[in-house]
């Protein structure tokens, strides 16, 4: 027998296998995936309770999921937009991957969902590596987190279809360099769409659902250099 | 640390293709892995010996090759290091590069199973004395 075998396998294969087929089987039924990608305590729950209120209001099917380490918090807060909304504990792990994904919208995702947005766990660096099934890939940003952010964390940054930079109301306490900021995008994923919100003053309202419907109607969404491999 | 569930579907992968190949024990696994991958190779190590103890794969080594991120112009031709954090915007005409060639590599690339464990000697007749 001969001991040496070349493999040449893709080691995240079956995650992409899985996401490929949960994008295909929601596709066909009408539903698009929105996954949300920041660090900790940029403001993921406060931009989507405000993006599904909206959606709702606009009369647009939507549902979220939201995954944490622990507490069901953040699907209490999303849960007062009205629309159903689901609380995944990963039990410590630190990402999602599409089969957890897929098993947890099997007896739950209303049939008639137009957008789905999965607020993945707190964390930009495991769950850049793992698709989801999603259209749409948005990574969020607040100003307080300094400007440098899309150098540290290449993969998240580089691997987005839009980039949302939140709490802009605190940019010029916390001497947000945005010109910086833009460029530091830039570096990493060139011709990525950057949009400035705040809850508070309700600057962008609207921009997540609006770039999701774009998606769901086959609008061609931003393909990163890094996704080109 | 998405390091060990990495280790797990290299384990998990590796484990199909030794019962595939008849295979009764790994001796090394060589991966890829492209700098702009997202993992990291130390903590990958320690998670491999974890995941691999009392399996098939007990005692594997595991050899990283690390590939370097190289991005691609088509209308200016060149092609460049990426280098970390990644420009991938081309130095010759600052368009956005066309493609990264190389550097986003996880891929186990190559493995060698075990020697098969020696045949047990037969046993030598042994005979009754009267």
């Amino acid at each position: 027998m001969c001991r040496t075998v070349d493999l040449k396998q893709a080691v995240l294969a079956k995650n992409s296998m899985a996401a490929r087929i949960l994008r295909t089987e929601l596709t066909a039924r009408g539903t698009t995936v929105v996954n949300l990608l920041s660090s900790p305590g940029s403001g993921k729950t406060a931009l989507l309770e405000r993006e599904l209120r909206l959606a709702r209001e606009r009369g647009t099917s939507v549902a979220a999921l939201t995954a944490d380490l622990a507490t069901e918090n953040d699907a209490v807060r999303l849960a007062r937009s009205g629309v159903p909304v689901k609380q995944v504990l990963t039990d410590g792990l630190c990402h999602l991957e599409a089969d957890m994904l897929a098993g947890h919208l099997h007896d739950w995702l209303p049939e008639e969902t137009r957008l789905l947005f999965v607020e993945n766990v707190g964390n930009l660096v495991c769950p850049a590596s793992y698709d989801l099934g999603e259209s749409l890939r948005v990574v969020l940003a607040s100003v307080t987190e300094g400007e440098d952010k899309p150098l540290k964390y290449p993969a998240a940054f580089g691997l987005a279809h839009l980039v949302i930079v939140t709490k802009s109301d605190l940019a010029a306490p916390a001497e947000f360099d945005e010109d910086a900021f833009r460029a530091h995008v830039e570096r990493v994923n060139p011709g990525v769409e950057v949009v400035l919100t705040s809850v508070r003053t309700g600057e962008g309202a609207g921009v997540l659902v609006d770039r999701a419907l774009r998606a769901a109607e086959g609008d061609a969404v931003h393909a990163p250099v890094m996704a080109r491999a | 640390m998405h390091e060990m569930s990495v280790a797990l579907s290299v384990a998990d992968q590796v484990e199909q293709a030794a019962r595939a190949h008849g295979a009764t024990g790994v001796e090394r696994v060589r991966l890829d892995i492209g700098e702009l991958a997202g993992v990291v190779p130390d903590s990958l190590h320690f998670c491999f010996e974890l995941v691999c103890a009392g399996t098939l794969l007990d005692g594997a080594e595991l050899l990283v090759r690390a590939v370097p991120g190289r991005a691609s112009c088509t209308p200016c031709g060149r092609e460049w290091a990426t280098g970390m954090p990644p420009d991938l915007t081309c130095p010759g005409c600052r368009s956005a590069a066309t493609a990264l060639p190389a550097g986003r590599e996880l891929t186990i690339t190559e493995v060698r199973w075990a020697r098969p464990p020696a045949p047990a000697p037969a046993p030598i007749p042994h005979r009754e004395e009267n």
